[in-house]
């Protein structure tokens, strides 16, 4: 029996169908967060979340809210599966993944519930492709209880000058340092590599800065290696928000514009590497 | 020191650093009384570069007064500072540098659109002037072009190409690829062009002569003039002797100093005798004109050699010449080059061989393997001879 017809007939028996009309809307945004390959997808009526964490140390989140489908249709309050993220962008764009905004692969993912694979049905110029994902047993994300009453320091930045920054950032330095501060140099981020130091210098009142909201100098320092995969993230978006909290935990939230002009957000968490004495 | 840049010369300067990163490993900064010199010889030093960047070319310029601060550095450390060239002229508003020998801090700042300010503090090494001794006036070929003229003419020749030969007559200039034994070259392909005199700004030719010498570097300079376009101007004479490739602006002067394969080496002089008459003829009473690039080099090292120190080396046989000069590029190269460089520049002689045929023959690599072991042979004795001249 052909499997699209065995997936028509059952459609009902699927826990969660989601639909697109453009699979891009998901695979741009999955790849903003592929840095390992497990990936947990939790589904809820608002939406869904995909999330993937690295070291037990840093833990990337996107959001792809509900109404970004065409269609979303959950019987349960709540689903979680996990799949391998790489297998999964390999069938989202199965079908070469082009760029051309005329040609489109729309999509339809379904799941059947606890010990099922993912299904995704692919269609692109009316050549339909099935790909069955085997899931795994989910596995608790880490809370990074980031929590927006314990931030101390805050600022949003327009992406591309924190773009900039991040392609020129001396990669042979082993970490970043993140300067927030209510006095000079408000935002700071700097490197200690092989050639020396730099620092890249962002003042409060700049065009960029859309939002400077800091009330204790805090600075931290991040493993370069765990930052690194979150520059896809800043690829993509427009804005990015920078927080820190009380312990000096790092959280950075992008807003990502999609082609049809729609927000999704990608968050990523990070651990600091080690307590440094303040100025 | 303390300086800064302002608007397009900021690209200027940062230009200037990409190009000398084509030649050498690490950038010589120098803080002189006529300007900020940046300078660079490359790993065999058979190729030295220098930049100076007049007082006026900045919007302020103060050297040390006190005492002659230099210091070096590896050149990818300040090209990290101007990563992105094209970008640069849309983003960067202006730059200090500041050399301050008590902190052993060299500092470039950049002040860029939106308030964005990077700081860059670089580590660095002391080290000795960087000077190579040469003479441009003594030259009796002159060639100047505009930078296009060259670039669209270097443009022929493949990217693996080593080194080109240009030869100049009396109405015309040839390059070539230089091809490097005679056996091979019935195989090899030549790539020929020949430009008239008129294409040129200045066409002066003393002595009619062919020069070989390393294309690597005259495409690092040939990217600076394009970027600037500023003439350049092509100083040679004899085989064996270098030829220097010369950029000047009243703010500005661009010295690139290229050594060139002696005479015996040299497949492409045929009518070696007739140059080798144009060269007596041309040269000069005085004694540096009968200098090799031995001398150059010694001098290169450090300069407080004095300059008067050349009248008595004496001209070491041309054939020793050479030998060192190649054996020189290719021992060291075999030792210190990376091996991304080797993967992008590999070894003179399989050049050539790549050149002559895809795969070569089993006789080809015995033959191969030979010459370079006499290479290296002559080497070691060049060794002594060098200490003798020292």
């Amino acid at each position: 029996m052909p499997l699209s017809t065995q997936s028509e007939a059952g459609d009902d028996q699927y826990i969660l169908v989601a639909s697109l009309d453009n699979v891009r809307n998901l695979s741009n945004i999955l790849k903003a967060i592929t840095f390992k390959d497990h990936a947990l997808f939790n589904a809820t009526p608002n939406g869904l979340k995909v999330t993937v964490e690295d070291s037990k140390c840093l833990q990337a989140n996107a959001f792809i809210q509900a109404e970004i489908f065409q269609e979303f249709t959950i019987q349960e309050d709540s689903v979680s599966f996990q799949v391998n993220l790489a297998v999964l962008l390999d069938c989202l764009t199965i079908f070469g993944g082009s760029t051309v905004p005329a040609v489109t692969t729309a999509l339809r993912m379904c799941y059947n519930g606890y010990g099922f694979p993912l299904t995704l049905f692919l269609e692109e110029g009316g050549v339909v492709t099935v790909c069955k994902i085997n899931t795994e047993e989910p596995e608790d994300p880490i809370d990074f209880e980031f929590c927006s009453t314990n931030v101390t320091n805050k600022v949003i930045l327009q992406s591309d000058s924190l773009r900039e920054a991040f392609s020129e950032l001396d990669m042979t330095s082993e970490i970043l340092q993140i300067t927030m501060s209510p006095s000079e140099p408000y935002f700071r981020l700097s490197t200690f590599g092989n050639s020396g130091n730099a620092h890249y210098d962002y003042p409060k009142d700049s065009d960029m800065m859309e939002l400077f909201q800091c009330t204790k100098t805090q600075t931290n320092r991040f493993k370069m290696s765990l930052l690194k995969p979150s520059t896809k993230a800043l690829a993509l978006s427009c804005k990015v928000s920078v927080r820190t909290d009380n312990r000096g935990f790092l959280s950075l939230q992008y807003l990502v514009r999609n082609d049809d002009g729609q927000i999704c957000f990608v968050e990523y968490y990070c651990c600091p590497d080690e307590e440094v004495e303040e100025e | 020191m303390d300086c800064m840049v302002t608007g397009g010369n900021v690209k200027v300067l940062a230009t200037s650093i990409h190009s000398l990163s084509r030649i050498g490993e690490e950038l010589y900064l120098e803080p002189q009384e006529d300007g900020l010199a940046l300078r660079t010889v490359n790993s065999s030093r058979s190729a030295y570069a220098c930049f100076l960047f007049g007082p006026l070319f900045f919007q302020r310029y103060s050297s040390s007064k006190s005492s002659t601060f230099r210091c070096k550095m590896a050149v990818k450390c300040a090209q990290a500072v101007f990563r992105s060239l094209s970008s640069l002229e849309k983003t960067v508003e202006r730059c200090r540098i500041q050399l301050n020998s008590e902190k052993s801090r060299l500092t470039f700042t950049l002040h860029c659109k939106h308030g964005l300010l990077k700081t860059h503090n670089l580590s660095f090494q002391d080290c000795e002037s960087l000077q190579a001794v040469f003479d441009k006036e003594s030259c009796g070929n002159i060639l100047r072009a505009q930078p296009r003229l060259l670039v669209d003419t270097v443009l022929h020749f493949p990217s693996s190409l080593e080194e080109v030969s240009v030869s100049v007559s009396g109405e015309q200039v040839c390059f070539r690829n230089h091809v490097e034994e005679k056996a091979e070259q019935g195989k090899a392909m030549l790539t020929e062009l020949s430009l008239t005199a008129e294409e040129f700004e200045q066409f002066t030719v003393g002595c009619p002569a062919c020069v070989t010498f390393c294309l690597k570097e005259m495409r690092g300079l040939l990217m600076f003039a394009e970027s600037s376009g500023l003439p350049v101007s092509l100083y040679f004479d004899a085989p064996g002797r270098p030829v220097i490739l010369s950029l000047t602006e009243s703010v500005l002067e661009v010295n690139f100093v290229l050594a060139t394969l002696s005479e015996d080496s040299h497949p492409c002089n045929d009518n070696r005798n007739k140059s080798t008459e144009g060269l007596q003829n041309a040269a000069p009473p005085d004694d540096f004109m009968n200098d090799d690039i031995d001398s150059y080099l010694i001098a290169m090292e450090t300069s407080e050699l004095a300059p008067g120190g050349h009248g008595c080396v004496p001209p070491p046989p041309q054939d020793a010449n050479m030998g060192q000069l190649r054996a020189r590029a290719t021992s060291e190269g075999e030792e210190e080059q990376s091996e991304e460089e080797m993967g992008r520049a590999p070894n003179k002689k399989f050049c050539s061989l790549f050149f002559g045929s895809v795969l070569p023959t089993p006789s080809q690599v015995t033959n191969l393997t030979l010459r370079s072991q006499e290479v290296l042979a002559s080497d070691s004795e060049n060794e002594e001879e060098d200490a003798t001249l020292l």
